[in-house]
């Protein structure tokens, strides 16, 4: 994550937090809160359930934070708590029927690509139009759950590849596996719509 | 030795990731330098990417920290860190 992130000493957070200074925990999570939430949504697919199951999140973190070890860091142990809270409660909602985030899928196959004859760069200011930002999660969404959790950590929260398979506990060959489907997928179904929404149509968009 | 379009697909996701040998790296950069299609689906691909990770697209409900937070509060006034029996 951030270089800024990496000069925080949080062993040394951890500890005095669970030495009795608790109030510190709102600064250790403080960075963490847009990647909790960020997960979070991406499993629940509407806000509110999200936000439970971030909160629920951090607050089981922090009554487990005694079983931290500092064997991954920080960050990476709390996304894979998000993970299972995400995946019980969906679990408990009745909507994680055949697959489950441990289930092998079939990983061969070929994934075809959109096929383009070129590419005109679409740049991040694109993304303030809500249509924009709503191809993109849906997009995310309509992965299926293997796929989504490894591109989240990698492409969106910007893990390694080898923390990507701590948090998820999958072996590194399998996440460059899965994230390989899931990255041709997005491509599959972004490329063609996204192409489509060049400046030209700019004046059109209302919101 | 040259490859096909199909083959270089193959690759795209270890060409972003730079975790391709020096071989494949080196056939697929030349694939790359007279295949229009395929350098169009890498730029797409990466654009994607890149989109994808933006703060933008997931933005935080108006009130998540606070509420948060506060909730955070009550807890760590309640009880005390413990090393929770149900972990796992």
């Amino acid at each position: 994550m951030d270089a800024e992130l990496s000069v925080r000493d949080e062993a040394q957070m951890i500890e005095s937090i669970l030495a009795g200074d608790r109030e510190r925990y709102h600064e250790l999570i403080r960075p963490y809160e847009r990647s909790v939430y960020k997960m979070a949504l991406s499993f629940m697919k509407n806000e509110s359930d999200a936000e439970d199951v971030a909160q629920e999140a951090f607050l089981k973190a922090f009554r487990k934070l005694a079983d931290f070890r500092g064997q991954a860091k920080f960050s990476t142990w709390l996304i894979s708590i998000t993970l299972n809270e995400a995946r019980g409660r969906l679990r408990r909602q009745g909507l994680v029927r055949m697959e489950s985030l441990d289930a092998s899928p079939e990983e061969g196959g070929h994934i075809s690509p959109a096929l383009l004859r070129d590419w005109r760069e679409v740049p991040s200011e694109a993304l303030e139009r809500k249509e924009i930002r709503q191809m993109l999660q849906d997009a995310i969404a309509n992965l299926s759950p293997l796929y989504r959790a490894v591109l989240l950590l990698r492409d969106v929260e910007e893990f390694s590849i080898e923390e990507t398979a701590t948090a998820l506990a999958i072996t590194t060959n399998t996440v460059k596996v899965r994230l390989h489907r899931a990255r041709m997928m997005m491509q599959k179904e972004l490329a063609p719509k996204l192409k489509n929404t060049g400046p030209r149509r700019r004046w059109f968009q209302w919101s | 030795m040259v490859i096909e379009c199909k083959h270089v697909w193959d690759y795209i996701s270890g060409y972003l990731d730079d975790s391709l040998s020096p071989e494949t790296k080196e056939l697929v950069q030349r694939h790359l330098e007279h295949c229009q299609i395929c350098s169009a689906i890498l730029d797409s691909t990466r654009n994607i990417m890149v989109l994808t990770a933006d703060d933008q697209v997931f933005e935080l409900p108006v009130g998540f920290s606070e509420r948060l937070h506060a909730r955070l509060s009550e807890e760590l006034k309640s009880k005390p860190v413990q090393s929770v029996e149900d972990a796992g």
